[in-house]
């Protein structure tokens, strides 16, 4: 995979606060990209500072090799969708589509033809000549979509795409957004703090905490094999256990004695270390079943699909949460074992 | 809940308190007699005398050149001022200082410019005039369009770069059609600031130069006749045909904005 852009060492101070710490990252020609975090993670600032309305205090970004922070935002190829869309509002869809190109020069024939070209993809042509104001969230973040894209930027940037849409609209956008992105072949960046629109969207994920790269990984080697404490609480539900490490198949808890699971590394035995496994692949036992964690059942929540049934385990602050396809036949109250394949828990280091 | 008809008396004796004294003096302009206090019958004769008065024809026409231009000055600059507030400082001791000219006594500025044109050898004049109501007013039309800047989206400004416009372009394709109700209204409040104003024009102004309040002064120390009240009430005519436009443009900018 060609390498489109390139973010070295990167550090930003806001006074006291460090909102980027020496963050590195490399990003591929064509790919999906997502910078995934809670709010105030540094994601946003990272956004801008590729965008040009922020500077870094150390470290370098470069597109396809060329240095980008001495460039002004208006001469970087790159576009940048706005969480608020940002759509100017004293002009229609078809002059706010077509801003970008008029900057660049270019003749009118050519502007009016890029502009129903791309009002055409995003299925808008009928809207052309209203006002944003006339339009409907999701039409609003079409015309931004539209407008971000018609200029063919090397690098398009999305900040929360989605935050602002209702959540029918939102699952119409986000597909929307994949096969855009598969026909016009720009790389995406988006920014997001929603974990599943990061992981269904994007091909690699950057997981981002306090200023940091805590992972960037595949949404499915991120699911499966978080390798720090953050990803594994942040991305998905899962029931984290602490612990020492102690072998290749298992840890050494206070409460529960071994349990099982696979280290992703080599762990020094007697270091602090995590137990992390996925509600979906906790079995519930019964109270006579040879090993497991005893506990009783306090919830039991049918989604449709899937049940979500909390079981309370003396020693454990917060019940397990073990989910079931369908619905489950447990009942409040049931005194119940919960068990796990050690291949199904994954082990990971603690920084202390 | 009921509303007491009680709380109507003091509404509509303010109401009667603040107009009262207007209505008279539009009234008393149609007076045919000489006295400004005695009602003696209708007569369109002051407007008349009114017209055919040289030194009132000469106040007016210099009190619109002095508005416009000072108007024309204290909207570009107070424009720009504003802007360069909002977006490219963040000293709230500017911020303080910029507006400080609408809240100082018009008699400060007023003594404090006539010593300041005198010390660069200024020969006083119209164009005196017009510079210092340009500097007084500009304030008030920085105030407005900076409370409008507080409400505009900033990231309209970074989607223009973005898309590869520079900082002018940016600003008169996108700055300046958010903000202009803002300064249409800012303009409007400095004509009319200017229109009546007394104290800076009598210190600044030429000696063979008047503008309408100065005349009007000058006549009433020989005696109030209804002349006067018939200049008043054409005043009063410009005033409120000039705010009444500079709300309906406000509003249709608004609507336009929005749009």
């Amino acid at each position: 995979m060609k390498l489109v852009l390139k973010i070295d060492g990167i550090t930003r101070r806001f006074g006291e606060v460090t909102a980027l710490d020496n963050v590195s990252l490399e990003i591929g020609q064509g790919e999906f990209f997502a910078l995934l975090g809670p709010s105030g993670c540094g994601k946003t600032t990272l956004l801008r500072i590729i965008a040009g309305f922020e500077t870094p205090d150390a470290g370098t970004v470069t597109l396809d090799g060329e240095d980008l922070l001495s460039k002004q935002p208006n001469r970087r190829p790159i576009s940048l969708m706005f969480q608020s869309y940002a759509l100017f509002p004293h002009m229609t869809v078809a002059k706010n589509v077509a801003y970008g190109l008029e900057r660049e020069g270019l003749p009118r024939q050519e502007v009016k033809q890029r502009v129903g070209e791309v009002l055409e993809t995003v299925g808008l042509s009928a809207h052309a000549g209203r006002k944003p104001a006339q339009l409907s969230g999701g039409q609003r973040q079409r015309v931004a979509l539209a407008r971000s894209i018609v200029k063919r930027p090397r690098l398009l940037l999305l900040d929360e795409p989605l935050s602002a849409l209702d959540k029918k609209v939102r699952a119409d956008m986000q597909l929307e957004l994949k096969r855009l992105q598969h026909e016009v072949g720009i790389t995406f960046v988006v920014v997001t703090h929603d974990q599943e629109e990061a992981m269904s969207l994007a091909d690699r994920i950057a997981v981002f905490d306090s200023g940091s790269v805590r992972q960037v990984d595949e949404p499915v080697a991120l699911y499966e094999r978080p390798r720090t404490p953050f990803v594994a609480d942040f991305v998905g539900a899962n029931n984290l256990f602490h612990g020492t490490a102690s072998g290749l198949d298992g840890i050494k808890t206070d409460d529960f004695g071994m349990l099982a699971g696979t280290p992703l590394e080599e762990l020094e035995a007697g270091a602090k270390a995590l137990l992390a496994v996925r509600p979906e692949k906790l079995e519930l036992a019964g109270e006579s079943a040879a090993r497991g964690l005893k506990g009783s059942v306090l919830d039991v929540s049918f989604y449709g699909g899937v049940s979500h049934i909390s079981v309370d385990v003396p020693g454990r602050a917060k019940p397990v949460l073990v989910a079931v396809q369908g619905a489950s036949s447990v009942e409040v109250g049931a005194k119940v074992k919960v068990r796990w394949k050690a291949e199904d828990a994954v082990i990971m280091a603690v920084d202390a | 809940m009921r509303r007491s008809r009680f709380l109507y008396v003091p509404f509509w004796a303010t109401y009667v308190f603040l107009y009262l004294p207007i209505v008279v003096l539009v009234v008393m302009s149609f007076n045919s007699g000489r006295s400004a206090y005695t009602y003696e019958g209708f007569s369109l004769k002051w407007y008349g005398e009114l017209a055919r008065d040289e030194r009132v024809r000469d106040g007016l026409v210099n009190t619109l050149i002095v508005a416009a231009g000072s108007t024309v000055i204290a909207t570009v600059l107070g424009t720009l001022l504003a802007v360069g507030l909002a977006r490219h400082s963040r000293s709230k001791l500017l911020d303080a200082i910029a507006l400080m000219p609408a809240v100082l006594p018009d008699l400060v500025i007023a003594i404090g410019l006539l010593l300041f044109y005198g010390l660069i050898a200024l020969t006083l004049g119209l164009y005196s005039t017009v510079l210092a109501h340009g500097l007084f007013s500009m304030s008030f039309v920085a105030a407005v369009v900076r409370t409008r800047l507080a409400n505009a989206d900033t990231s309209l400004e970074e989607a223009s770069r973005d898309l590869g416009a520079g900082p002018v372009e940016t600003f008169v394709r996108i700055t300046l059609p958010q903000l202009a109700p803002g300064i249409i209204a800012g303009a409007l409040l400095a004509f009319t600031l200017s229109l009546d104003e007394f104290v800076i024009a009598y210190f600044t102004i030429g000696n063979s130069e008047q503008t309408l309040p100065i005349v009007i002064y000058s006549m009433i120390r020989f005696g109030v006749t209804p002349k006067i009240n018939a200049l008043a009430a054409i005043l009063l005519l410009v005033s409120f045909t000039a705010v009444i436009a500079g709300q309906r443009m406000t509003k249709i900018g608004e609507a336009r904005a929005q749009d």
